[in-house]
């Protein structure tokens, strides 16, 4: 007789348990992947917010027109260019009188930015007016002193291991306590391109060479992409040409994107020989790379039209071109360009391939054009990571949340496209 | 009257007993209040138009519409006197001792050996390798497959033609020993000459085992089994023996449908 | 009938047939044109990559940089020194590219397998719809943030671990390099694998549910087993991006060509040796240059190998249960 009991025996309970088990391990891994996924962002945010905020030391400066404009032409180049250092050290020698020494005079003035007399240069320049009179200008902290305030540098370490020393932290104090310190908007951030110092520095330079590059890229991939995806899924016969296309094009969406670089290295810059660190080579090499994405993307879109709409085009005696064009390819524009956009995010993201076209240098300069040396945001992310002075930790987090904040604005204008221009067949 | 008819013919025990059964998907009810015994050792047939309901309840002997989220089973339905849906029961345990068998034949990508052991493996029937072996070509002899597989059992099982990968389906649901075995329209994708062989090992399997179908085919009900159940729109019309179904129908619904009025 | 009124129908049918025609083989051509870009683009990659990489195997022979066991290009910078080529041996960069691949698909593989089974075979749809787009972000982040991550804290982390058992680690490691790789892969195996998994028929389930199979066995016996092909397509794919990936490991991996399978020491790869010989201020015709391009050959040939090797096997699985 068999065993016509629904109890549970041992050997089930077991197996309710391995399936317990095996339910948690996929739970475990999702988490796992998803904590890792917040600790980056949160390891990122936690060192890079303090780079919005930047020091400034407030002194008196006389603005003594012997020193900026002793022919009183008032030329702005002549403003600029002139030295304001004795100015700033003047100012410091007001809240300092007891520092006198030459070689503690210098290092007293190593607690403003090396940019400080540009600053003051620029105010002037914008503002002649002041020259002759006394004011509290705000002046950027140097990177040490920024750190400092902003508790990066830890006043028990030995004195040796840290280049701000107890008397620069004396002195820090001293300015602290009149109130003469205070952290601000860092608006020199998003103002300027690179430099060496880095409460200098900026991602504006970058950032427009992240625009230009992929501008560029959107020019030629955006019309190549949507035309090949059109020709292929609407014109092309099926035959070996195809096939070839095809395989083709998937096999170019595995190729590592350094492949590309090098591509770009010896036939956009070698061979045809177009300027070499620029925004227009970097962009076509990133259209190639973003090409097959759109592509793909592009083709499935148009296989979700619906074939009823050709019949209907067709059946009015339209041609093929005009059934195309007229029909089919307004319908999944939306589509494509949601596709485009994702592919142009991944291509803002891409690194490798600008490093082998030399769109990997120290460039102060805010490019005008597609032609003008530039980076671009990630490289510059790449640079600031390789440099030694400590400074450049939070800007280069700092810039990772930028670039991370365009992603998703990208992201979500993809997915705003679609939601608003989707259709339901 | 009714009480004539059951001393005429020999009555076997319920081994199953459904009892008020309501089945909902979401808000729509597809089974209405049923109510239906199936008789141990013998094929007890569900037949009614496409879309009756009569998968779903069968599927609620073993739970399978558990696997369903939208899926709400209420009633009593019983099992050797045990009411299946009650929480001490082992799912485990309610579908190895009620088999079953699909629309379409449905062989795991293994050898026709793996298949017919799955069963055996998982609930650790076997103590040996021979044992399993012996478990695996006793089940397949009983499906009536041996003969035809015996020198390929490493096959895929997948290789078999649509009668003998469900023959392979029938004889993997054997392998475990259940008490029932549930058929879904298990000839309804096979030839004529497979359904017959199927339908000859049903007769064969009835005196070890109970079977339910369901099917379509109201030739079919009419050979293989000794009870039928007619539904439509998700209610149980009419039930009884399969001669008086389809000879004296007690209700008009299941007279239009037997002769082909409606379907 | 008007048999005039007809042919001039007929006629003016015909005239217009020919200007459209003309039109349509206009825009055809530039479709077509359109089309051979991406051709283009692969041939280009072939034969720049080739024409480089055969004028340095001119200056290096080729076995000795298939097979050479020693790279050091950078005695080549002095032309009066003895050996004045360097050593341009691939295989340390081969074992360094490999061990961090490894590293790297041995922690994306659980999790990814895990994720993309728990994904398709567990998970209520809401749960789906909000985690697999949080997974997929996860591919989406520049690899340069990974690399300036894995170079910042994760290989400190691994160092003062390190430390604390009494071990030495260098602040560049494999094991930086390959773990954050790992992270940066779990949506490419969780992803394909979720549609491969899905791809296996309901039909399979219900069978091994139907004999009394808990569902952990359903998936383990039945449904894994049938969907392996397509997930060794997946993990194949990975395995190709792991070889490609550049920014991670050259800011978290090192330069030292060492011989080595210690993860815990800095180990070098092709991509970042690619990168090294690329970046400096070097004359174009070096063969340190060049060597470049004959890394970049190499790591093409490996990388496009995977890659059709995994969509064959991908193709077959899904034509099987299409």
């Amino acid at each position: 007789m068999r065993d016509l009991t629904l109890n549970t025996s041992a050997q089930m309970q077991k197996r309710h348990r391995k399936e317990t088990r095996f339910k948690w391990y996929g739970r475990i891994a999702i988490l796992l992947s998803l904590a890792f996924l917040v600790f980056m962002f949160a390891a990122i945010l936690l060192r890079g917010m303090s780079a919005f905020q930047q020091t400034k030391i407030g002194l008196d400066i006389s603005f003594n027109e012997q020193v900026i404009d002793p022919a009183g032409t008032r030329d702005p180049g002549d403003m600029a260019r002139a030295n304001y250092k004795p100015l700033i050290s003047a100012g410091l020698a007001e809240v300092f009188p007891e520092v006198t020494e030459r070689r503690e005079k210098n290092q007293l003035y190593k607690l403003i930015s090396n940019g400080g007399m540009f600053e003051l240069g620029q105010m002037v320049v914008e503002n002649p007016e002041l020259i002759g009179t006394k004011q509290t200008i705000w002046l950027s902290a140097s990177s040490e002193a920024d750190l400092f305030m902003k508790g990066k540098i830890d006043a028990k370490v030995e004195e040796e291991l840290r280049r701000f020393k107890d008397r620069d932290i004396a002195w820090f104090n001293t300015l602290k306590d009149q109130g003469k310190i205070k952290k601000k908007f860092n608006t020199t951030f998003f103002k300027s391109g690179d430099s060496r110092e880095p409460e200098m520095a900026g991602i504006l330079g970058a950032a427009f060479g992240s625009f230009f590059s992929l501008l560029v890229c959107f020019v030629i991939s955006f019309p190549l992409g949507i035309l090949t995806a059109v020709y292929l899924e609407e014109f092309a016969k099926k035959n070996r040409i195809t096939d070839l296309i095809e395989v083709n094009i998937n096999n170019l969406a595995a190729v590592p994107s350094i492949v590309f670089g090098l591509l770009g290295l010896s036939i956009f810059l070698n061979f045809f020989n177009l300027p070499r660190s620029t925004p227009l080579v970097g962009g076509i090499v990133l259209a190639l790379m973003t090409l097959p994405t759109i592509i793909i993307a592009s083709r499935s879109i148009l296989r979700s039209v619906p074939q009823n709409i050709r019949d209907a085009a067709l059946g009015l005696g339209a041609s093929k071109t005009q059934t195309t064009f007229h029909h089919v390819v307004p319908l999944a524009m939306p589509g494509m360009l949601t596709g485009t956009i994702l592919g142009m995010a991944r291509a803002l993201g891409e690194t490798a391939p600008l490093l082998m076209i030399g769109m990997v240098a120290f460039i102060v300069d805010i490019p005008k054009g597609i032609t003008d040396v530039a980076t671009s945001l990630p490289v510059q992310i790449f640079l600031w990571a390789d440099s030694p002075e400590k400074g450049f930790v939070e800007r280069t987090s700092a810039a990772i949340i930028v670039l991370l904040v365009f992603l998703v604005l990208m992201n979500l204008f993809a997915v705003y496209l679609r939601r608003r221009m989707e259709r339901r067949w | 009257m009714e009480k004539q008819i059951e001393t005429a013919k020999p009555v076997k025990p319920a081994i199953m007993t459904a009892k008020n059964v309501d089945v909902f998907y979401g808000k729509n009810q597809a089974i209405d209040n049923v109510t239906l015994d199936i008789p141990e050792n013998q094929i007890t047939a569900l037949i009614g138009p496409s879309g009756c309901g009569k998968s779903t309840f069968l599927r609620c002997f073993n739970r399978m519409n558990d696997t369903i989220d939208i899926c709400k089973v209420s009633g009593d339905i019983r099992f050797a006197g045990q009411d299946i849906y009650d929480p001490k029961v082992d799912v485990v345990a309610l579908r190895a001792r009620i088999g079953m068998v699909f629309q379409k034949a449905n062989p795991f990508p293994k050898s026709i050996y793996d298949n017919v052991a799955y069963g055996p493996r998982i609930h650790d029937l076997a103590e040996s390798k021979d044992e399993l072996t012996e478990i695996v070509i006793k089940s397949l002899k009983r499906a009536g497959l041996y003969d035809e597989v015996a020198d390929r059992l490493d096959d895929s099982g997948t290789s078999l033609s649509g009668g003998q990968q469900q023959r392979l389906c029938i004889a993997r649901a054997i392998a475990v020993d259940p008490q029932i075995i549930l058929m879904d329209e298990p000839c309804s994708a096979l030839d004529p000459i497979a359904t017959a062989i199927i339908e000859e090992l049903m007769e064969s399997m009835k005196e070890r085992y109970t079977i339910v179908i369901v099917t379509h085919s109201m030739a079919q009900a009419a050979r293989v089994s000794q009870k039928t159940g007619f539904f439509h729109l998700g209610k149980l019309i009419e039930h009884g023996d399969t001669d008086k179904i389809f000879t004296n129908p007690d209700n008009e619904l299941t007279q239009n449908y037997i002769s082909g009025r409606i379907g | 009938m008007n048999s005039h009124f007809d042919a001039s129908v007929d006629l003016n049918l015909r005239h217009a047939k020919r200007s459209t025609q003309l039109k349509e083989l206009a825009i055809k051509s530039v479709l077509i044109a359109s089309s051979l870009v991406a051709i283009l683009t692969t041939i280009g990659i072939v034969l720049s990559l080739s024409f480089e990489a055969f004028r340095f195997f001119g200056k290096i022979p080729f076995f000795d940089f298939l097979f050479g066991l020693d790279w050091s290009p950078q005695t080549a910078i002095r032309s009066d020194q003895v050996g004045s080529s360097g050593a341009f041996g691939v295989v340390p960069l081969l074992t360094g590219t490999m061990l961090i691949s490894f590293i790297a698909m041995v922690v994306a593989t659980p999790l990814g397998l895990y994720s993309a089974v728990y994904l398709a075979e567990y998970a209520k749809p809401k749960t789906r719809n909000w985690v697999k787009p949080m997974l997929e972000l996860l591919a989406g982040i520049p690899t340069v943030v990974y690399g300036f991550f894995a170079a910042l804290v994760v290989a400190p982390i691994i160092r003062s671990m390190g430390s604390g058992v009494g071990f030495e680690i260098s602040s560049e490691s494999a094991m930086a390099a390959g773990l954050v790789m790992g992270i940066m892969l779990i949506p490419f195996i969780s992803s394909l694998s979720d549609d491969v998994i899905n791809a296996v028929p309901q039909a399979l389930r219900d069978a091994s549910y139907g004999m009394g199979a808990t569902q952990a066995e359903t998936i383990t016996k039945v449904v894994l087993p049938a969907a392996t092909p397509g997930i060794m397509g997946s993990l194949l794919l990975a395995i190709s991006r792991a070889i490609g990936e550049t920014m991670i490991v050259v800011m978290a991996a090192g330069l030292a060509a060492k011989l080595s399978l210690n993860p815990f020491e800095a180990v070098t790869t092709m991509t970042v040796q690619i990168v090294t010989l690329l970046t400096g201020d070097q004359e174009f015709d070096s063969a340190k240059t060049l060597a470049a391009f004959a890394i970049a050959l190499y790591l093409l040939v490996l990388t496009l190998g995977l890659n059709i090797i995994a969509l064959k096997i991908v193709d077959n699985y899904k034509k099987k249960y299409a």
